[in-house]
């Protein structure tokens, strides 16, 4: 599934970033393979998301979530 | 013995670098150049033991050396030229100690310059709270450098922190990790080619576009012997490179820093369900907009009137003290006042200068970033816009710079377009005076008709553009990749300290840089009115006197002065471009207002001042009275037919003018500077003027 699936309050680990459409800027800011990922909220009419990526706490648009692979825990 | 070492202060956003750079360096500290011209670039000086001198400067924040914008590619281009006469002789990288993972990336990358490097883990005194415990010893070990564990809050460790830079030759400048494993034959050929470089440095040339001593990027393209990589294999060995250095710190903190989740205490999440909630998110901020706006039009006024009080008595005090003449005229009349044209604008920026700081030093900043991306979005805007857009009502040159962080091209580009639209105070001199000429007395609502005015012509400049960025998206067709990264920093209580010296360090770069404008404009204005050529100009005392024997002597002076004026070079000017503004309902007088006013829009009061002071031969001795004497003088400005200059048709017709014309040098500058380019400059010019003459054109054929 994708990052942009996720529900507030809900974890993952991330799988997978294209970096093709995911700027080095967001990988540098530790969005990363490997690393845990938690929706902590979404703004108003359900964008951009509010994450919390390995202790940064960073937002980004939905659109960018999308291109962002994620393993939930409980599949 | 004096001896300095440069420093400089390196870390990412958010994390307290400039308040260690203020405890440092206290007030011995300047702004190089004007924000913008040159990006910001912060230097000061402390003093360390043994009369040693550390010159410190503060660079942008940044996450990393990969450049994405223009406040980051200057530490980039620091850190590559050994020339540089800034150039560090030690790196002190800042980090927060509740984001130390992120925050040591930039860290091992300047590890890699083969710099020397002191480690500063900053607010320390959050450890607790945060449960956060560190193996100082182990991560100095793992890291090679030293550590100092800082609190500007609690004024902690910056001694420490003095006492590592003056030491800073016993630093290793050895890299603590090797980049060239992602890809080894490629770095090996690097070497190769190159030996004499170092291969990090390199590496950087390659992936970004920067020069650095006599290599650049197309120079390595070129060499034969050496076979670079296609972009996209570039990036791809970008990623790797970023995660090899968080696998290196991710398995230094595994064991240097413990993490004791359960005694963790955070805000964070409950302020942001209220600061964001769908509802309270909106209202809460707009509740602090209309209080900013009351501070800045309100409680400003009153050191305003201070401040305009003593001025006109300076003015006064100069003409009645230093003998009569030409230079007493120009020093009061020039100077003095166009110095308190100046003066004046002190409270309303400082006001919401402050205003800014406090939101972003508190973090909330970031949180109406992220309220308001979704609408702005749909204007082709970014929720960074908001920055600028709010900035814009004190000063559009500020407010363009802080588009910067966008990191679509497109939406900074529409953010800097639109953002001179807004209400600047430069507009609000000259919205005040023709407001009190025009809109009559009364009241709607028990707000007066005239506040209302003000009121509208705020939402006008708002609307427009917002309403341009929309046509704007639609019209310009760059392809730039939408996204949108935006830092939730942790609530924080802002620093005393760090807001006064930002409020006073922004309102001083705005003085001087106005001012300079201001003064040289009066000046010159002084003289060309001053001053005329030909016989009408040099004999207009005869020929009033001879034309109108009969007048009183006083009257004839009157005259005298007015066929001056009109014979001046400035009056030449003005009576020129006559034709071209007679269907707004403007004169030639007005018309002079206007060409100097698109040097800078609040030269308009005062050009009119000088003007009407000139064109009279009455000494004006009170200022207050100046004030409303320049009021009733253009109250009583007719035009030959003995109509009024100053109607409600034309008053409204200036209003416009005003309100969407771009009449600012210094923004025109900026732009160009921002955008890199004449085009964009020159189209706020062309187009924004163009569409303010057709509004004034269009309001005053109708009211007329």
């Amino acid at each position: 599934m994708t990052l942009a699936e996720l529900k507030p309050g809900q974890q993952g680990i991330i799988k997978d970033v294209s970096s093709k459409s995911i700027p080095l800027k967001l990988l540098e800011m530790g969005c990363l393979p490997g690393n845990s990922v938690e929706l902590v909220l979404v703004a108003p009419f359900s964008d951009p998301m509010y994450l919390n990526i390995n202790g940064t706490h960073l937002a980004i648009r939905r659109d960018t979530a999308n291109h962002i692979l994620i393993d939930t825990n409980n599949e | 013995m004096s001896k300095q070492i440069n420093v400089a202060l390196i870390g990412n956003p958010n994390t307290g670098k400039t308040s260690v750079f203020n405890a440092l360096t206290g007030l011995n500290q300047k702004v190089g150049n004007y924000p913008g011209i040159t990006v910001d670039k912060k230097q000061g000086v402390c003093k360390l033991e043994r009369g040693v001198k550390a010159h410190i400067i503060d660079l942008p924040g940044t996450y990393s050396l990969n450049a994405s914008s223009l406040d980051e590619s200057v530490v980039i281009e620091l850190l590559l030229n050994k020339k540089d006469k800034d150039y560090p002789d030690v790196a002190v990288v800042i980090t927060d100690v509740e984001n130390l993972k992120r925050n040591l990336l930039i860290y091992t990358q300047i590890k890699d310059l083969e710099i020397p490097t002191i480690l500063v883990i900053n607010m320390s005194d959050r450890m607790v709270y945060k449960g956060i415990s560190l193996d100082i010893e182990y991560l100095e070990q793992q890291l090679d450098t030293k550590i100092a564990l800082v609190s500007t809050r609690k004024n902690n460790g910056i001694d420490e922190l003095k006492q590592l830079i003056s030491n800073y030759k016993t630093l290793s400048n050895k890299p603590c990790l090797h980049t060239q494993d992602i890809d080894k034959t490629y770095f090996e050929g690097l070497k190769k080619a190159f030996p004499n470089q170092s291969l990090y440095k390199l590496w950087l040339v390659i992936t970004q576009d920067v020069n650095f001593g006599k290599i650049d990027r197309n120079l390595i393209e070129d060499t034969s012997n050496f076979k670079t990589k296609s972009e996209s294999d570039l990036k791809r060995l970008q990623q790797k490179e970023t995660i090899k250095r968080y696998q290196f710190i991710n398995n230094v903190l595994k064991k240097g820093q413990t993490i004791d989740l359960k005694s963790a205490k955070d805000l964070r999440i409950k302020l942001d369900r209220i600061l964001t909630h769908k509802i309270w998110g909106y209202l809460i901020f707009f509740g602090i907009l209309l209080l900013m706006f009351q501070a800045v039009y309100d409680w400003a006024t009153y050191p305003t009137d201070l401040i305009d009080a003593g001025f006109s008595s300076l003015a006064d005090w100069v003409k009645n003290t230093l003998p009569e003449g030409a230079f007493t005229n120009l020093l009061a009349e020039g100077i003095i006042a166009g110095l308190g044209g100046i003066m004046v604008f002190i409270p309303p920026i400082a006001f919401l200068f402050l205003f800014i700081a406090l939101l972003e030093e508190s973090g909330y900043m970031s949180r109406v970033v992220f309220l308001m991306d979704n609408i702005m979005k749909r204007f082709g805007l970014s929720g960074k816009s908001v920055v600028p857009l709010i900035s814009g009502n004190a000063c559009a040159i500020p407010a363009v710079m802080a588009a910067r962080n966008i990191e679509s091209w497109k939406e900074r580009l529409i953010t800097i377009l639109v953002t001179p639209f807004t209400t600047c105070s430069a507009r609000l001199p000259v919205y005040v005076i023709i407001i009190a000429l025009v809109i009559p007395d009364g009241s709607f609502l028990g707000i007066s008709y005239q506040a209302l005015t003000l009121m509208c012509l705020y939402i006008i400049g708002f609307l427009t553009a917002i309403f341009s960025a929309y046509i704007l998206n639609k019209i310009l067709k760059i392809k730039s990749k939408s996204y949108f990264v935006v830092e939730m920093p942790s609530y924080k209580i802002p620093l005393f300290k760090n807001v006064v010296l930002t409020v006073v360090e922004k309102t001083k770069t705005f003085v001087f840089e106005a001012g300079k404008i201001i003064l040289a404009i009066s000046i010159v204005l002084w003289f060309l009115a001053s001053y005329g050529p030909g016989e009408q100009f040099n004999d207009a005392e005869n020929i009033i006197q001879n034309t109108y024997p009969n007048l009183s002597l006083e009257a004839q002076n009157d005259l005298i002065a007015e066929h001056k004026l009109e014979h001046s070079y400035i009056g030449i000017i003005g009576k020129t471009i006559e034709p071209a503004i007679k269907p707004l309902g403007y004169d030639w007088k007005i018309g002079i207002g206007l060409v100097t006013s698109f040097a800078a829009r609040e030269v308009f009061v005062g050009t009119l001042a000088t003007i009407y002071s000139i064109g009279s031969a009455n000494d004006i001795d009170d200022e207050d009275e100046a004030m409303s004497t320049i009021k009733n003088r253009m109250a009583e400005e007719v035009y030959s037919d003995g109509s009024k200059v100053f109607t409600l048709a034309s008053g409204i017709s200036l209003l416009l003018f005003y309100a969407f014309a771009m009449q600012c040098m210094s923004t025109l500058a900026i732009v160009k500077r921002e955008t890199n380019s004449w085009k964009w400059p020159m189209l706020q010019l062309v187009f924004m003027s163009g569409f303010a003459y057709i509004v004034a054109m269009i309001a005053f054929q109708i009211l007329k």
